[in-house]
């Protein structure tokens, strides 16, 4: 161990405190039982495919499309999940052929 | 009732335990790396669970980094989960003593499963996403324990596992789109990250992408209320 065991638990104490805040604040600002303006009813409602979209983006991050590969195997196997669940809607089917494809061409192709 | 709840729930985790259990071992790997036994690594998915925020704290584990960067490293990278709450207030609301574990479980994942499940008719909503967010946090405390225990002898290539992440939120994407109704916001939130990761690079970008997403969808507000209207009419028809 890097650090003593009082340190390394007090690291995880705080980094779970920090983590909790950031879930927590939505909450704090509105407690229940205080009334929800409409205004955050309404963003709360158009909220969420907006952050899917951004975290597709997100787990894109790290990809160098100007380099290397130029992110091939990322844009393949995207590809194949998109098609396969709009031709087949199967959530499992989807991820699973995609994760299985994904894996192979980062191993053995590119 | 919980044990109807729970099987009801965990077809829809599959994806997630999939990716959870190895983004877990990974972690637990690079813990058990530092010299640490095990139940460090459970503690710690115990307590923290987060998945990018867990990765970056392995690095607090070292001689001299201060307790103030902690905090601002891990505010930053874990800052996007601000604006998760906000979906999710009356449901929450509605939850009672489980309603402060709800509120710790919110990573990406279960909180995009919350936002596209369908809740079964025959089970209770707050039980059924209670057993969403216990099994998920299982999935990820098993992986890192696997991680930390066994993560140098396992025996088989798992590198690009964590590709179900990034399936499991291009499905929901699309399952969304072909919902109907209006996709402004979609299209909004996939523009404004995107040419902000290009812009602002890949460390960076998360926080003025929320930023610029939320005053948009505010801006918008008249025109995308408008369209939902008009989309949730398509939809009775």
């Amino acid at each position: 161990m890097p650090v003593s065991a009082g340190r390394s638990f007090l690291i995880i104490v705080v980094v779970a405190a920090v983590t909790f805040f950031t879930r927590v604040i939505p909450f704090l600002i509105f407690p229940k039982g205080k009334e929800i303006p409409p205004k955050v009813l309404y963003l709360g409602k158009v909220l969420p495919p907006a952050i899917i979209g951004m975290l597709i983006i997100y787990c894109f991050r790290n990809v160098n499309f100007l380099a290397g590969s130029h992110g091939a195997a990322e844009l393949i196997a995207a590809g194949v999940v998109v098609v396969l669940h709009i031709w087949k809607r199967n959530n499992l089917l989807s991820i699973g052929v995609g994760t299985v494809l994904y894996m192979w061409l980062v191993q053995a192709v590119f | 009732m919980y044990k109807k709840a729970f099987r009801a729930a965990f077809p829809h985790t599959v994806p997630v335990l999939t990716g959870y259990l190895f983004i877990g071992i990974a972690f637990g790997v690079m813990f058990q790396e530092k010299g640490y036994h095990f139940l460090w690594a459970v503690l710690m998915s115990i307590l923290v669970y987060a998945g990018s925020g867990q990765y970056l704290a392995v690095q607090f584990f070292a001689p001299g980094v201060r307790f103030i960067d902690m905090i601002f490293m891990t505010f930053m990278v874990n800052v996007r989960h601000i604006f998760y709450g906000l979906s999710l207030l009356e449901r929450f609301g509605r939850m009672g003593k489980k309603r402060l574990y709800m509120i710790f479980s919110l990573t990406d994942e279960t909180y995009s499963l919350f936002f596209v499940t369908k809740v079964p008719k025959d089970v209770p909503e707050d039980k059924f996403l209670f057993a969403i967010a216990v099994l998920d946090q299982f999935y990820w405390v098993l992986g890192s324990a696997i991680g930390a225990l066994a993560g140098a002898v396992l025996p088989f290539r798992a590198e690009g596992i964590d590709f179900a992440m990034t399936a499991l939120f291009l499905v929901i994407f699309v399952e969304q789109w072909l919902a109907g109704g209006n996709r402004i916001p979609a299209v909004i939130g996939l523009v404004f990250a995107g040419v902000l990761r290009l812009v602002a690079g890949s460390d960076s970008f998360i926080l003025p992408s929320m930023i610029c997403i939320m005053i948009c969808l505010i801006w918008g507000r008249r025109y995308i209320e408008q369209e939902r209207r008009e989309g949730e009419d398509d939809n009775a028809g």
